[in-house]
């Protein structure tokens, strides 16, 4: 079977700095050569730190922006080759929920307005049906209809993500590409948000491209994950198997992350340096210069995508090489309170 | 001994539309020990925040200070006027913030910030405060301190920033450092260098943090006592061990529960969450304000306020759940 969308060699140049020196311009290199393919119903990740190109591969997989080189095929059907009309109407089976649900949403159109516009670009629904399909819309996302007559700021970050979600799936799209929906909520409504997300896309058989830097979250809801650096892809592998990730650069970004519990600080494996400039990234494998165990095959030959033993697909010379110190099991269970 | 920050009672709040206030912090009390790492946890509109902002008397206009005491070692700063608060910031309380790129002039060098701070505390020639500046750029690990001096603040990384940030906060060698969302902007790579940085500094210059977080995660990594605050008010407090294995609020539970754990997924679609917002400060519901999203509600916990109570010795919590005994929990709906 056709994957549901595929990306063959994605490559976006930014170009930089002042146009008339044109030569000279920097370029930066925000994704290069990306492979992809994400099959139906799956809910796929992409991590990374900033930088790394996880947004410009979702932008580039939505035609928001053109790609440099590469092809993005969504049900077999090269959807760089469609301008025009051919594209519009090919939008609609593609969706996308921003981060900020502050500042992705209007301020001065009514709910109403903010779910019928959709409708109405696409004409997928007469006017006269419309409010009732906004109702409808509503009620997937768990909010009342008398939130069709407010307005954005009369509600609360969770509720206006929740908005944005409708709105998104007002054109009953097939693939939804989800940038950070979550991480500008408080934590105790970001779960409510996630299982409205997993809910809905089992009951619409959505396709979810998940772009997230919370490794944790990305564990309880992907099915795979793909893991960016410097505009490239390092690591797919299958979430309840992240952390056995093989890439140096995942297993160092796994155990940077804190853990909710104070007997487990140690194993950390802290990345000298930072991101290197996209606009020269590092010979051969881009990571090399914070890789703990680079060698000199690494400074000069780019490792690509290769398939594991163990599963899953890593771009190193070196799989495994680098190992997280392994974590004792902690004690603390939210349930097992009752105890004391 | 006194403790080195030491607060009581404190009240904050903003001017109400049709007269009155609106207390955005409620009867807060707490204090921190010299060479302490206090983590300060709490969702928006918790006013952690608006406490750490009090601490340094910059409480944004129109907000007041409606009640309480803040005692720096023994010496009370609520009252003080302009030029007394001068000599306590930055030379004794220092503050580093989120967004160090909207902290810092973006038309100046790094090196001529840090001087500036070095001199206004202390009584150092430019430059003897120039190699200062290159010291503190160095304690805080930034590569090359003497190039970094010369340079502007677009100039450098995330990560870099935070740490000039800290530098130039350490400047008049403070001994309460306030760190308000330090790693939020920051990357989780840069974030285990900057909370790494943080513990280092501490235990070198026996500096007291204050870790003021929206991130519980980030909290257990690095502090010792844990203060959770929910709509105004301390809901928790505890060493952090204890607030972290055996968390006391029901508040600090969910919480704890809702956040995903690496390493132990929980079912799909069945994150644990707390339903419901977190209240506005103009619409915090009566009793105990988290009431209306707790699944252990009491019927009284929606008439009256819960008091602090404290127990296990050092710990504290605001809910009446800890006042009844076991067995007559769960017996009201």
């Amino acid at each position: 079977m056709t994957p549901l969308i595929e990306a063959r060699g994605l490559t976006k140049h930014f170009s930089t700095g002042n146009a008339l020196l044109a030569k000279h311009r920097p370029v930066v290199r925000a994704l290069e050569s990306v492979d992809l393919s994400i099959e139906r119903r799956e809910c796929f990740a992409l991590v990374g730190e900033s930088g790394s190109g996880k947004t410009t591969l979702g932008r580039c997989l939505m035609r928001l922006i053109e790609p440099t080189r590469g092809q993005v095929l969504l049900d077999g059907e090269d959807l760089t080759a469609l301008r025009g009309r051919e594209l519009r109407r090919r939008r609609r089976r593609f969706q996308m929920i921003f981060q900020d649900p502050y500042g992705s949403l209007n301020p001065r159109m009514r709910v109403s307005s903010l779910l019928e516009e959709p409708l109405a670009v696409h004409r997928l629904v007469p006017k006269e049906g419309r409010p009732r399909r906004c109702r409808e819309l509503l009620d997937m996302v768990g909010l009342p209809a008398s939130a069709l007559d407010r307005f954005p700021h009369e509600f609360s970050g969770g509720q206006r993500q929740r908005i944005g979600i409708a709105r998104a799936l007002a054109t009953e799209p097939e693939f939804l590409v989800a940038d950070e929906p979550v991480s500008a909520l408080d934590v105790s409504v970001r779960a409510q948000v996630i299982n409205l997300l997993y809910s809905l896309q089992q009951e619409l058989g959505l396709t979810l491209l998940f772009i997230a830097h919370d490794l944790a979250l990305v564990e309880q809801i992907a099915d795979r994950v793909a893991v960016m650096y410097l505009g490239r892809i390092v690591e797919v592998l299958e979430a309840r198997h992240l952390l056995d990730a093989q890439h140096p650069y995942s297993v160092s970004l796994l155990s940077s992350v804190p853990l909710p519990d104070p007997k487990q600080r140690r194993g950390r494996i802290v990345l000298g340096g930072e991101l290197p400039s996209a606009t020269a990234p590092p010979s051969g494998c881009a990571f090399h210069p914070r890789c703990p165990v680079a060698q000199q095959r690494c400074r000069e030959v780019l490792p690509t995508l290769q398939p594991l033993t163990k599963g899953g697909l890593a771009a190193c010379h070196y799989p495994g090489e680098l190992q997280r110190e392994v974590v004792p099991n902690g004690t603390f269970s939210p349930q097992s309170r009752s105890e004391n | 001994m006194t403790a080195l920050l030491d607060i009581e009672g404190l009240s904050l709040g903003f001017p109400r539309p049709g007269g009155g206030w609106n207390p955005v912090v409620r009867d807060l009390s707490f204090h921190v020990q010299r060479g302490e790492l206090v983590g300060l946890v709490g969702e928006s509109g918790s006013g952690k925040s608006l406490t750490a902002l009090a601490i340094l008397g910059l409480i944004p206009p129109p907000g007041k200070l409606l009640g309480g005491k803040i005692l720096f070692e023994g010496t009370e700063l609520t009252g003080l006027r302009e030029p007394q608060w001068r000599r306590f910031r930055g030379s004794e309380i220092s503050m580093v913030f989120q967004e160090p790129s909207t902290a810092m002039n973006p038309v100046l060098t790094i090196g001529s910030q840090i001087v500036e701070a070095i001199r206004l505390h202390r009584p150092l020639g430019k430059r003897e405060a120039r190699e200062e500046a290159e010291q503190l750029l160095e304690m805080v690990a930034i590569p090359e301190p003497r190039r970094r001096l010369s340079s502007y603040p677009h100039e450098l990384s995330g990560g870099q920033r935070q740490r000039a940030m800290i530098a130039m906060a350490l400047a008049g060698r403070p001994k309460l450092l306030l760190a308000d969302e330090p790693t939020t902007a920051l990357d989780v790579t840069i974030q285990a260098q900057i909370l790494e940085l943080l513990e280092r500094l501490r235990e070198e210059l026996n500096l007291a943090v204050l870790l003021v977080s929206h991130d519980l995660a980030v909290i257990a990594e690095t502090c010792e006592r844990v203060l959770v605050m929910y709509a105004g008010q301390l809901v928790e407090e505890a060493p952090a061990a204890q607030l972290f294995r055996a968390p006391e609020h029901p508040y600090t539970r969910g919480l704890l529960a809702a956040l995903p754990y690496l390493g132990r997924p929980a079912a799909r679609g069945e994150l644990p969450s707390i339903p419901g917002q977190v209240p506005e400060a103009e619409h915090r519901p009566s009793g105990c304000a988290f009431h209306p999203r707790c699944a252990e509600r009491l019927d009284r916990c929606s008439l009256e306020a819960p008091p602090l109570i404290s127990f296990e010795g050092d710990r504290r919590t605001r809910c009446f759940l800890r006042a009844i005994p076991a067995e007559e929990k769960g017996t009201t709906p």
